[in-house]
């Protein structure tokens, strides 16, 4: 796990190539100028911006990362169906629960990654994330995270656990690397 | 050819927001509800922009790729409103379906 960019003048690389696309995309051309302005803003808005954000581990496999991507928006289409079949369906039949997954990760920004693809994806909801950062003393090393989340139709409690760690949490492991 | 792209795209993503409506009229509690909007919706919506964006790069000049920022935006900020919503309905003991597996998983 890295926490750091090697480079002093481009301190989040990833965040400049973002910024930059974004502003190519927003305007909806790449002339010269606009190409100029987008290398410009690149550059100067995360030097300026990037003492206030707290550090988050870097990607070190973007590879794996787009791979990991083009799986998720594939399971999005496919949840989305299922979400589809399920709602006009007969109510009755769906059996609703909560479950907890215990996470392997403990970083912010892969949880959040996590949380938001279970929401995406397949009929899960991620509620809440435990122990709630205030429960845990300063200093003290913080125990196992568990991510609480709400299942449309429960089926197979252990299996849906199983799936959601080594479809989307072991990836995202990889990642990052932590 | 494009024309037939765009209907199907359309019918397509209007479908998903319906059933994504009705999915919020039909189920019998808060938590069950949050399922439609935060993925048939997001589905939807998605395919929506992409026929916008055909039809506006076959009848303008040059490419329209706006579309894909607003989709990008949309999938990060569903889940995360989503998110923010249902942590909102346990922190105000929400009723939930009296069928729901697991309510003792839940940390008071």
């Amino acid at each position: 796990m890295r926490l750091e960019a090697r480079f002093k003048w481009l301190p989040t690389p990833f965040r400049s190539l973002l910024l930059f696309t974004v502003w190519l995309l927003l305007n909806n051309s790449v002339s010269a100028g606009h190409i100029i302005l987008a290398t410009i803003l690149a550059i100067v808005i995360p030097l300026i911006t990037y003492r206030f954000r707290t550090k988050q581990p870097l990607i070190i496999k973007p590879w794996r990362a787009f791979t990991h991507l083009l799986l998720v928006l594939y399971d999005i289409i496919t949840a989305n169906v299922e979400v589809a079949i399920k709602i006009l369906g007969p109510t009755k039949k769906l059996r609703p629960g909560f479950v907890l997954v215990p996470l392997d990760i403990d970083q912010a920004m892969p949880i959040t990654i996590l949380a938001s693809t279970v929401s995406l994806t397949p009929g899960t909801v991620s509620a809440e994330v435990y122990p709630w950062p205030e429960s845990v003393k300063s200093g003290e090393k913080p125990e196992r995270k568990y991510l609480l989340i709400h299942v449309l139709d429960l089926t197979d409690e252990q299996a849906l656990i199983d799936t959601i760690k080594s479809r989307y949490e072991a990836p995202l492991k990889e990642i990052f690397e932590c | 050819m494009s024309e037939w792209i765009i209907s199907i795209l359309l019918l397509l993503g209007g479908a998903f927001v319906l059933i994504g409506s009705i999915g919020l009229v039909k189920m019998p509690d808060f938590f069950m509800r949050l399922h439609g909007p935060t993925k048939a919706t997001t589905l939807g919506m998605a395919c929506l922009l992409t026929s916008a964006m055909v039809y506006f790069s076959t009848t303008t000049d040059g490419v329209s790729v706006k579309e894909i920022l607003i989709s990008i935006f949309l999938l990060l900020t569903a889940p995360i409103s989503g998110y923010m919503l249902i942590k909102s309905a346990i922190h105000h003991r929400l009723p939930s379906n009296e069928k729901t597996t697991g309510k003792d998983k839940i940390k008071k």
